[in-house]
């Protein structure tokens, strides 16, 4: 039923889509079907483009953008992957954790970001915030399961060599569950950007989501495709560069 | 004392059971398992050694709990009654002194053949002197046919072939005994008698102390000096058959009148245990 595809033809495929809408949406602005302010015309966003990385500090937000959503990755995964081990590897740590965060991450984000507000103010601390939240209880039960996904009889086997239970922790338990941590990492990452964005729709003075939301405030359609572009380019290049970490450290994956 | 075969000594069969000290013994072991509203009695009265140099097959339908034995002799499970020595001294958890082969492949793929081989080491240091090390590596390689394969890593390996790291990985901790819970039970037939001949030339050479596990009883028969018959429910060591084969084994020993009769006999002592369980 599913035939197998050859990879350059799968890569072939997907541009085609891309320039398929590309056309359409010339067609459709050049021919003056929809107003500039509903849908701009692809020149006037690379315009806005060059005029912004150029002239208006678009980097400086890109990098303020950047260094969130760094340090809420990073302060979620310092957290999560050692309470996620712990979960994973002994039911009573898991009958402690697990509930806690079967119960938050269930509740929406963006209800959170009121409060956040009244207990870290409006400072970077608040969208760090707000992104950790949005990552944290999830990747925990992601680097949970991976832990307890480590066979038996490959912990076994070390303690049948002669390594103790702190020796099958560090070099038996952690390597194996690594490729599987490292692609909640990637999962969550990818779930950052989300965050990010609505941490920045609210009391925000500089990033992509205030800019965006500045954007709306003047009916500069332009700028917020240029944004929206922006940002989803950027997610897809960190996606694609956890992609290539992947398939150069866990090389050795089944 | 059993006949032996073409009035030749005992020793030129491998089994020097007088001389050898027992290494790994299993003293009237019992498991019992406690539900809710039920007592389970898994296994009753359990005993058998294995000595110096043997190797011991134990045999038995499924769920007798020969598994379960010798996990217990390997320090992963617990009797709830009896005791296990190695070497006199109590069993109170796994250690290098058991080396384990399992029934699931249990190469750590992150490494490679050979690092899989050394695995054992790091936990060891006093034991294996690290000079010595490669040369351990090497040997073993050697022994199990794999050296063009030193560098792969375990996916790239077929299921024989990653067994027979498991087994080189263990034998190269230098364990006083080598645990095997049904290796073979995932390979092919093929593979499995090239298996079975390869692991009793490698124990010919080295020698090591070996219990085997297995529901096959012609690989049982293959193998062993000795075979434990286990029975079901509750488990215990319904019979002690030594083999008296000729030493050196090929694979067309299968055929000859002797190991079919022996075969025979292992297979009626099993049946009575099914048909008096059943």
């Amino acid at each position: 039923m599913n035939r197998k595809l050859s990879k350059s033809r799968s890569v072939i495929n997907g541009i085609t889509v891309f320039a398929v809408i590309l056309l359409a949406w010339i067609a459709v602005t050049e021919a003056g079907l929809l107003k500039p302010i509903i849908l701009p015309k692809i020149s006037s966003i690379i315009e806005y483009w060059i005029n912004g990385f150029a002239e208006n500090n678009l980097l400086t937000d890109v990098l303020v953008s950047l260094r969130r959503i760094v340090l809420g990755f990073l302060l979620s995964a310092v957290i999560a992957i050692p309470l996620g081990i712990l979960a994973g590897t002994s039911q009573m740590c898991n009958s402690y954790i697990r509930p806690v965060c079967e119960f938050m991450r269930y509740l929406p984000v963006p209800t959170l970001v009121p409060l956040v507000m009244v207990w870290f103010g409006i400072d970077e601390l608040a969208k760090v915030m707000v992104l950790f939240l949005g990552c944290v209880f999830q990747l925990l039960l992601m680097v949970a399961d991976a832990a307890a996904s480590v066979s038996d009889d490959l912990l076994n086997a070390g303690y049948t060599l002669g390594a103790s239970k702190w020796d099958g922790l560090w070099t038996i338990l952690l390597p194996a569950a690594l490729p599987r941590i490292f692609e909640a990492l990637r999962m969550t990452m990818g779930w950052a950007w989300s965050y990010l964005t609505l941490a920045e729709l609210f009391a925000a003075s500089s990033g992509l989501g205030y800019q965006i939301l500045r954007a709306q405030r003047f009916m500069q359609t332009d700028a917020m495709f240029g944004l929206i572009l922006l940002i989803g380019l950027m997610g897809l290049i960190t996606d694609r560069l956890f992609a290539m970490v992947d398939k150069l450290v866990f090389h050795w994956k089944e | 004392m059993p006949v032996v075969a073409d009035g030749k000594k005992e020793e030129e069969y491998g089994l020097n059971a007088k001389l050898a000290s027992s290494k790994i013994e299993a003293k009237h072991v019992g498991k019992v398992y406690k539900g809710k509203r039920s007592v389970i009695t898994a296994m009753e009265d359990c005993s058998m050694e294995v000595l110096d140099n043997e190797f011991v097959c134990i045999v038995g339908p499924s769920g007798c709990g020969k598994s379960t034995l010798l996990r217990m002799l390997a320090g992963l499970d617990f009797p709830t009654s009896g005791q296990i020595t190695v070497s006199d001294r109590p069993v109170t958890g796994p250690g290098a002194d058991r080396g384990m082969v399992f029934q699931t492949y249990t190469l750590f793929p992150w490494k490679t053949v050979e690092e899989n081989i050394a695995f054992g080491f790091q936990y060891n240091k006093n034991h294996i002197p690290k000079d010595k090390q490669p040369e351990i590596v090497e040997k073993y390689l050697k022994l199990i046919g794999l050296e063009e394969f030193r560098k792969a890593y375990p996916k790239e390996l077929s299921g024989g072939m990653k067994q027979r790291v498991a087994i080189a990985r263990s034998l190269a901790n230098s364990p006083e005994v080598l645990l095997m819970d049904e290796p073979f039970g995932a390979l092919d037939s093929q593979t499995k008698a090239s298996m079975q001949l390869l692991l009793r030339s490698i124990w010919q050479k080295e020698k090591p102390t070996v219990a085997f596990v297995t529901h096959d009883i012609e690989e049982a028969v293959f193998l062993a000096t000795k075979i434990y018959v286990m029975s079901a429910r509750p488990g215990h060591i319904k019979e002690v058959v030594d083999v008296f084969l000729p030493y050196d084994r090929t694979l067309d020993l299968k055929d000859t009148q002797e190991f079919i009769q022996l075969r025979r006999y292992v297979s009626s002592l099993l049946d009575q245990t099914q048909l008096t369980d059943g």
